[in-house]
């Protein structure tokens, strides 16, 4: 079912936790909370959630408001950071939980537990403890748990942070997989920017209580509307300049920057993004509108690229991607002077520098 | 190398266990004297005891007075536990959820009973009492040793609750549960060893307390104190052979507290 909040404003004393938020999330949605620690996101996923009441604003789970309604009414599953499952319990009886309270006859309890638990490739695990569990596995007896009663929403808290790399992109596609097969409204909370990127059909990027933009991933990681979004998520060159007529800007130390957009009233200040692997290095700059020269201070073997910091002569420092193929030796090396270029719509303003 | 390196460990070892032992020895003792006197042949407290006789522990299950003690002190000790616990666990979630300042101070307080002289209490709650009319009933005993009792529940239930994990019962909200079921059915199991060792403590408190007791009781006396009139009035072993019964009381209860309060999680017991 869909999530309406709408200006939403939780204090906690003289600290504004959430200052008027703003969010619909469209059945069958994934929509991922994205923001530092402190941005506010968990106070925002407990109003949700219903463990916070907001001081002021609304939310509603389709027409029905929920806003006062306590958790237990609200039939929204969650999955915690740490998981949250009940030690003393097996598995099989951590996934029955919710549909105890929900008063289901005992034959079709026993049958959605073991529909949940096949969902999460658990079938042989339910008369296991969950401290006999891998980490991974007591995610999905979280994750079997929070959906085995049909909930209208599915809250994740963070659910993967616990997890080694590999496990952690295994459990981040299975989810995503799950999440489109019961399509299943999602909100999904978390600092990794990465993880945002891979999981989401659309990103809210929180900070300091309000939130900066929504978007699809595409669209925030290229076109972010504001200085934090573009350096919260991905890597990012912003360049500080004054605008001028013609979509261009001066910027010290790189002259004038043609970019692909408007860059607002001429003598304005300016800000732009460019992405480090927008950037070219050695002959293929030749030929792009943006050319400056740099000396490469530090490359970065990445495996499938390699990121180079560069100085501009009299100008910014700057990050650069090139790809690499596994057979190619490193185009480039440390200290020598390149020249640099980049195509003009690769250049994004951003409206609120 | 590997065997070199492990012999100072055996060493502490041993010298662990050797203190162990004089420790255990110290508690253990005094009870290696009171079960001998309670066999007594001699009608007078003697050690080492001339000769064998069941002839005290007769003497205590044929006196009614005994008896009726006895039978009294479980009573309170009983209603005390329940009281105890009653009061004793929603006041331990009370001061260690409530955001309150005024709640830090009265964990600090809960402590004073124990600090308090016992004497001092019993005066207290003497002049109060009669009153009330609360001398020489029971369970007007069981109400002034909850006093004593509640400061070791609230600490033992409080310590439980302060490691105890409270996303869980928010997780248990969350699935469709009130709080109170969430408490019920996800709090409460996991604190059991703590409520298991509050209640015993509790019990244990009142079922051995006496100063209170002496003030309270009046006619009806509870175990302790006939114990103690029996000391001033004929010193003979039936004191020990009661010492002796009521040594096995507590070993029981201790073996029931250890046998549920282990296995927290349902399962580990049998494996």
């Amino acid at each position: 079912m869909d999530l309406t909040v709408r200006g939403v404003v939780r204090r906690f004393g003289a600290v504004t936790a959430l200052a008027g938020v703003d969010l619909t999330v469209a059945e069958g949605e994934l929509l991922t909370i994205l923001g530092p620690s402190g941005s506010g996101k968990t106070t925002l996923l407990k109003v949700v959630a219903g463990f916070e009441i907001p001081d002021e604003g609304t939310v509603h789970l389709g027409t029905a408001d929920v806003t006062m309604a306590p958790p237990r009414s609200r039939d929204v599953g969650m999955v915690f950071q740490n998981y949250a499952l009940f030690p003393h319990l097996t598995v099989a009886q951590n996934v029955a939980f919710p549909l105890e309270m929900r008063r289901l006859p005992k034959p079709e309890r026993t049958q959605r537990v073991a529909e949940a638990l096949a969902l999460v490739e658990l079938t042989d695990y339910g008369h296991r403890l969950p401290r006999q569990l891998s980490g991974g596995q007591q995610q999905r007896v979280a994750l079997a748990r929070a959906i085995v009663f049909k909930p209208r929403l599915l809250l994740l808290d963070e659910p993967f942070g616990a997890l080694d790399r590999k496990l952690r992109e295994s459990m981040q596609l299975e989810v995503r997989r799950l999440q489109r097969r019961l399509r299943l409204t999602t909100l999904f909370i978390t600092h990794d920017q990465e993880e945002a990127l891979i999981l989401s059909d659309r990103i809210a990027v929180m900070s300091a209580a309000l939130i900066e933009q929504v978007g699809t991933p595409a669209e925030v990681y290229a076109r972010p509307a504001t200085r934090f979004v573009a350096d919260f998520v991905g890597e990012s060159n912003l360049l500080d300049g004054i605008a001028t007529e013609g979509h261009g800007a001066e910027v010290s130390g790189l002259g004038r920057v043609q970019a692909g957009a408007s860059t607002g009233a001429p003598g304005a200040r300016a800000t732009l993004l460019l992405r480090p692997e927008a950037l070219r290095v050695g002959a293929e700059a030749a030929a792009l509108p943006n050319r400056a020269s740099a000396r490469i201070l530090e490359t970065v073997f990445l495996g499938l690229s390699v990121k180079l910091r560069l100085q501009v002569e009299g100008g910014p420092e700057m990050l650069a991607r090139l790809p690499l193929r596994p057979s190619a030796p490193l185009p480039v090396t440390e200290g020598e002077v390149v020249p640099l270029g980049f195509a003009t719509e690769d250049v994004h303003v951003i409206r609120h520098g | 190398m590997a065997h070199a390196r492990r012999q100072p460990r055996n060493l502490g070892r041993i010298l662990l266990t050797i203190f162990a032992g004089l420790v255990f020895a110290f508690l253990m003792l005094p009870l290696l004297v009171v079960f001998p006197i309670s066999v007594s042949s001699a009608s007078y407290l003697q050690f080492p005891p001339p000769g064998f006789s069941w002839q005290w522990y007769q003497r205590y299950l044929e006196d009614p007075v005994w008896i009726e003690a006895t039978i009294r002190s479980f009573k309170v000790a009983i209603l005390c536990t329940v009281l105890s616990m009653g009061l004793g666990v929603p006041l331990s979630f009370a001061l260690v959820r409530s955001r309150l300042r005024g709640m830090r101070i009265a964990d600090r307080l809960v402590a004073a009973p124990i600090i308090v002289p016992n004497i001092i209490i019993s005066i207290a709650i003497y002049s109060l009492f009669a009153k009330l009319q609360l001398i020489g009933v029971w369970y007007g005993i069981a109400v002034a040793h909850t006093i004593l009792a509640l400061p070791f529940v609230v600490i033992l239930v409080s310590a439980g609750l302060r490691t105890f994990d409270e996303a869980q019962e928010q997780a248990a909200m969350g699935l469709g549960a009130s709080w109170p079921v969430a408490v019920w059915r996800i709090t409460l199991p996991q604190l059991r060893p703590s409520l298991i060792s509050a209640a015993f403590l509790a019990f244990v408190t009142s079922f051995d307390e006496l100063v209170i007791a002496m003030f309270l009781s009046g006619a009806s006396m509870t175990l302790p104190k006939k114990m103690f009139d029996n000391i001033m009035l004929e010193i003979d072993p039936t004191i020990a052979a009661v010492s002796v019964l009521q040594i096995f009381l507590a070993c029981i209860c201790l073996g029931v507290a250890t046998l549920f309060g282990r296995g927290v999680v349902p399962g580990t017991a049998g494996r």
